[in-house]
């Protein structure tokens, strides 16, 4: 059976890939921030995964506005870093695992969250730069990635609590499989930030350190948060943090409250790492690890 | 009925709704058109001829040749989408953002690594923040664009 070890989170902003591609980790600007994921790169030296789950915006760049899906599953055999404008990001293509990725929509889908399912496409900074924070800069990713999209750019975006639910969902996906495989779950972007108009630049320390306390002591309190609360309080693009909710719910503490299912077993879970800092460019960066216990 | 949009009261905030998305569509299929190198160089050559090719009105073209970005998501531009222009002409986010608010880059800049805006008076339309109608442009840029 596979089985979900530990779910991390991290801000995913552009520019922090940019730092790493340009070689500017250790300048005064960026060292405060990198320092705060040396723990990091350790622990997933030490823990490594069979296959990432990692949950990300797409910021325009697999979808359009031809087509825009509130959450897409990535299923395909690899997945290449995407041109966003500067040209693609120097890092190893995105091995998928499409047998496990097709096996969770399979699950998912049966549980009445709507996925759909992408054979081909290209990932941005959202999916790369938290694994270039967590793995530094190798000739290859650890291990097998599964993309999952949310859209949170065009509104409506799902809310906290159908994000929360979803995790649920994903979590019994996994556990469903029968292959032994150890699954990292990983809920990126997010924190303060607002990229536009002249609110730019708003950032709420307050708002994302008792964020971080709920999302780790009381989650399900969280999920009740309705958008309006993130994009008032952690600027237009705060509201990425609902995806952190996805990540959380499939945490082994939560999982007796999972709908329609019967608690098998009710663990617990521990904090390895926490940081937060500002600034990185427009935002503030938030990292977290949990571990299933 | 109406459709609840509880966040039309934020200052200085455009939401990308389905509204938005739909007067902004050429627009923003222009600017996923930049993710191409050959298409940046077409573009950067000649701005006004690429922009011809797509059926956007003339206000949103205008925009894009100033680099207004406020102006052109107030004509239904998402900031993810323009900001490949920006990254067409060499600009970071951060300048890009920063230019939304009438301050110079080095403002922009020293703001964050200030520790950003502030949230207080800039929760709601009508309190008294630097992000609020009464209080743009912000920084001297905007300043001396406006004499």
């Amino acid at each position: 059976m596979a089985k979900i070890t530990a779910s991390v989170y991290t801000s995913h902003v552009p520019a922090i890939g940019a730092a790493i591609d340009l070689g500017k980790t250790q300048e005064p600007y960026w060292q405060p921030l990198f320092k705060g994921y040396e723990f990091s790169k350790q622990w997933m030296k030490d823990n490594k995964p069979d296959v990432i789950f990692l949950v990300y915006n797409d910021h325009a760049t697999a979808f359009s506005l031809d087509m825009i899906p509130t959450f897409a599953i990535g299923t395909a055999a690899q997945f290449l870093p995407a041109d966003e404008g500067f040209g693609p990001r120097p890092v190893p293509k995105v091995i998928g695992h499409p047998d496990l990725a097709s096996h969770i929509a399979h699950s998912v889908i049966q549980q009445d969250f709507d996925l759909t399912i992408v054979n081909k496409m290209e990932v941005d900074h959202g999916l790369t730069v938290p694994l270039s924070l967590m793995c530094g800069q190798p000739d290859a990713w650890p291990c097998p990635v599964i993309p999952f999209a949310v859209n949170v750019v065009q509104y409506p975006v799902p809310s906290g609590q159908r994000c929360f639910n979803l995790g649920k969902a994903i979590r019994k996906a996994v556990e469903s499989y029968d292959q032994d495989l150890k699954v990292q779950i990983w809920g990126t972007g997010g924190m303060s930030h607002q990229l536009q108009g002249p609110r730019a630049g708003l950032i709420n320390k307050e708002f994302d350190n008792a964020f971080l306390d709920r999302l780790i002591a009381d989650p399900q309190g969280q999920a009740s948060v309705p958008h309006i609360d993130y994009v008032r309080e952690a600027g237009s693009e705060g509201v990425e943090l609902v995806m952190w909710l996805i990540a959380r719910g499939a945490m082994d503490d939560v999982a007796g409250n999972a709908a329609n299912s019967i608690a098998t077993h009710a663990g617990s879970v521990r904090v390895r790492h926490r940081f937060y800092h500002v600034p990185a460019s427009n935002t503030a960066v938030g990292h977290l690890i949990l571990e299933n216990i | 009925m109406a459709l609840d949009k509880p966040y039309k009261d934020i200052p200085g905030t455009i939401i990308f709704d389905a509204d938005q998305s739909r007067k902004g569509y050429h627009l923003n299929q222009f600017c996923m058109s930049l993710m191409k190198a050959e298409n940046r160089e077409r573009f950067k050559r000649d701005q006004r001829a690429y922009l011809d090719e797509w059926p956007m009105s003339e206000e949103q073209k205008q925009a894009v040749l100033d680099m207004d970005l406020n102006r052109a998501m107030a004509l239904g531009g998402n900031i993810y989408f323009l900001a490949k222009i920006g990254a067409t002409h060499g600009k970071s986010f951060q300048q890009m953002a920063g230019s939304m608010t009438g301050m110079s880059e080095e403002e922009y800049r020293a703001m964050m690594l200030a520790g950003g805006r502030s949230i207080e008076g800039n929760r709601h339309l009508g309190e008294d923040g630097d992000a609020q109608p009464q209080h743009q442009p912000q920084g001297q840029a905007g300043r001396k664009a406006s004499v």
